[in-house]
């Protein structure tokens, strides 16, 4: 392609995209419709407490309040364990919504009542921290605080107490983790749609180069793609990961609005942008995707999109290396 | 990937007016006092410093984002902002005139926010909507798009840290009642639908009594 024939097609993709305005909004519900998929028959609801019930309860020990209320601190602004644990832009609530508590917005309180159990991600049963662990493994592109210290203990009380009062191993959670859109990726689903679908209602915040947007220092808009944001290994790079999170809380405050295949559109787009490596790569990232098909069979990750493998790079972002020590396997005999 | 860079060159060419730089205040000045030829001049109800007026619902200019201050005045022309007064005494001023306009306030300096006249219960209360939110009902945090103690972010998401309560009860209940249409992907406009009359009047008094930095 010449240059010019690059420029015009450029603007040509952005006409399109300003014009795909107009057609999304006519399609969309009104902004302020909280449009949530329902629970099937059966399956398990628990409210979550609230920080006020976190101040209120009789029932907790002052220290223990302590505890939980600095994990909640930790999981709204995670990047106070920026450089040590964390090595990205993110926080827990930028994928956890609503403080961890809500349904359809990955809630947190799930971890507590269902783990230890068997996780195909690594192949063997994790504890409750083991799965924070993953969190700052990939989503945070970092490495987690160590097993039982101060840090980990504080989350991990958080996580339980949002499991107050519900009711232990029933895995049948309505709104539980991203997945409502189920596995399969429609064939309808392309890039050059998700990328209309991006600019027009998401760029806004996240940026036309997806890098979000800080003030004073300080993270406003998480960034979806590049250096600051989750490596390949989070399961948001997922596209039905991503294509269900986005339809029930993007924009912010109003669930619903994009339609199944704009989520699916979208998601696919920006998981096609390159970004951390995934800390489980071999140095090829074709044969990381191979050795662990069972998470990358839903990314796009070690193939090829805009004539580049994604992921075939050595870049780990901010932090200093690859691997973090806790990602090892268990097994018991 | 190889297009990216090109439609984001032209995209932000769009967005940003190339014109910015061109931007004269001190010419934002002098129209501020003259006004645009057929009515009163801005600095009958915005005050002399910018500084608004409480009691008349008029807002804080000073030391707004520019670009916000721009596409505001360009929403009162396109009628994507209704209100009569603005409408009036801004049609005339051509788009230089704009932009030398959002020159001249956003580079006033902030005035300290007047002691709060509200019930510490009402502060209280929007306080909790203001910097928690109320998920359950899908209100958001302000903060989380007005960006840290709600300074502003940028020319989408301006600081309403300091505006005066009335002002931001007047707008809140413009885009209930489809009167301001301006904000992007309408993400104001939903979230200022789910609120009630309490809560509006709570959210405008504690962002009032916080101060613009």
């Amino acid at each position: 392609m010449t240059t010019l024939s690059k420029i015009t097609f450029g603007m040509a993709a952005l006409f399109t995209a300003s014009f795909s305005v107009a057609v999304i909004g006519a399609q969309s519900k009104a902004p302020e419709e909280i449009k949530l998929p329902t629970p099937k028959p059966g399956q398990y609801e628990h409210k979550a407490p609230t920080l006020a019930d976190i101040q209120n309860d009789k029932d907790l020990h002052p220290e223990l309040r302590k505890v939980i209320l600095k994990g909640r601190d930790l999981f709204m602004n995670t990047q106070q364990l920026r450089g040590e644990y964390v090595f990205n832009d993110m926080n827990c609530k930028s994928c956890h919504m609503g403080e961890g508590r809500m349904a359809w917005s990955g809630p947190i309180w799930p971890a507590a009542t269902t783990l230890p159990d068997f996780r195909g991600k690594n192949g063997h049963v994790n504890s409750l921290e083991e799965r924070i662990a993953g969190c700052f493994s990939f989503s945070m592109n970092g490495t987690p605080p160590a097993y039982g210290s101060d840090t980990m203990l504080a989350l991990s009380a958080y996580h339980q107490y949002m499991a107050k009062g519900a009711k232990m191993y029933d895995k049948n959670i309505a709104g539980r983790g991203f997945g409502h859109l189920g596995k399969d990726i429609p064939e309808a689903t392309t890039y050059a749609n998700g990328e209309k679908v991006y600019q027009a209602n998401c760029a806004i915040c996240h940026g036309s180069d997806g890098a979000g947007k800080k003030f004073a220092g300080e993270i406003v808009y998480p960034p979806l793609w590049g250096d600051g944001s989750y490596n390949w290994g989070a399961g948001m790079t997922r596209i039905f990961t991503a294509a269900s999170f986005i339809q029930n809380n993007m924009p912010l405050g109003q669930p619903g609005r994009l339609t199944d295949q704009e989520a699916w559109d979208v998601a696919l787009f920006i998981n096609s942008q390159e970004r951390p490596q995934d800390p489980r790569y071999t140095g090829d990232a074709k044969e990381t995707r191979e050795k662990f098909m069972n998470f990358h069979n839903a990314t796009v990750y070690g193939t090829e999109v805009n004539g580049k493998i994604l992921g075939q790079h050595d870049n780990t972002g901010e932090k200093p290396f690859l691997k973090p020590e806790a990602l090892k396997p268990r097994t018991f005999k | 990937m190889k297009l990216k860079p090109i439609v984001m060159i032209v995209a932000s060419s769009l967005l940003i007016p190339s014109v910015f730089a061109a931007s004269d205040a001190q010419r934002g000045q002098q129209l501020a006092m003259q006004g645009d030829g057929s009515g009163a001049p801005c600095l009958a109800c915005h005050g002399a410093n910018g500084e608004g007026n409480a009691a008349g619902a008029f807002p804080m200019l000073a030391g707004l984002d520019e670009g916000y201050l721009f596409r505001t005045m360009k929403a009162y022309q396109d009628g994507t902002r209704v209100n009569p007064v603005m409408s009036m005494n801004i049609d005339n001023f051509k788009e230089q005139d704009l932009l030398d306009l959002a020159a001249y306030f956003s580079q006033l300096s902030v005035p300290k926010p007047s002691a709060p006249s509200a019930t510490t219960e009402l502060l209280e209360a929007g306080e909790k909507l203001a910097t928690l939110g109320n998920w359950d009902a899908y209100i958001p945090p302000c903060s989380s798009c007005h960006g840290p103690n709600n300074q502003g972010v940028d020319e989408n998401f301006p600081r309403i840290a300091g505006q005066h309560a009335s002002y931001i009860e007047q707008q809140l209940k413009a885009w209930q009642q489809g009167q301001r249409t301006s904000d992007p992907v309408q993400l104001m406009e939903a979230i200022a639908k789910r609120l009630s009359d309490e809560q509006i009047k709570a959210v405008a008094a504690y962002l009032a009594s916080q101060p613009a930095q």
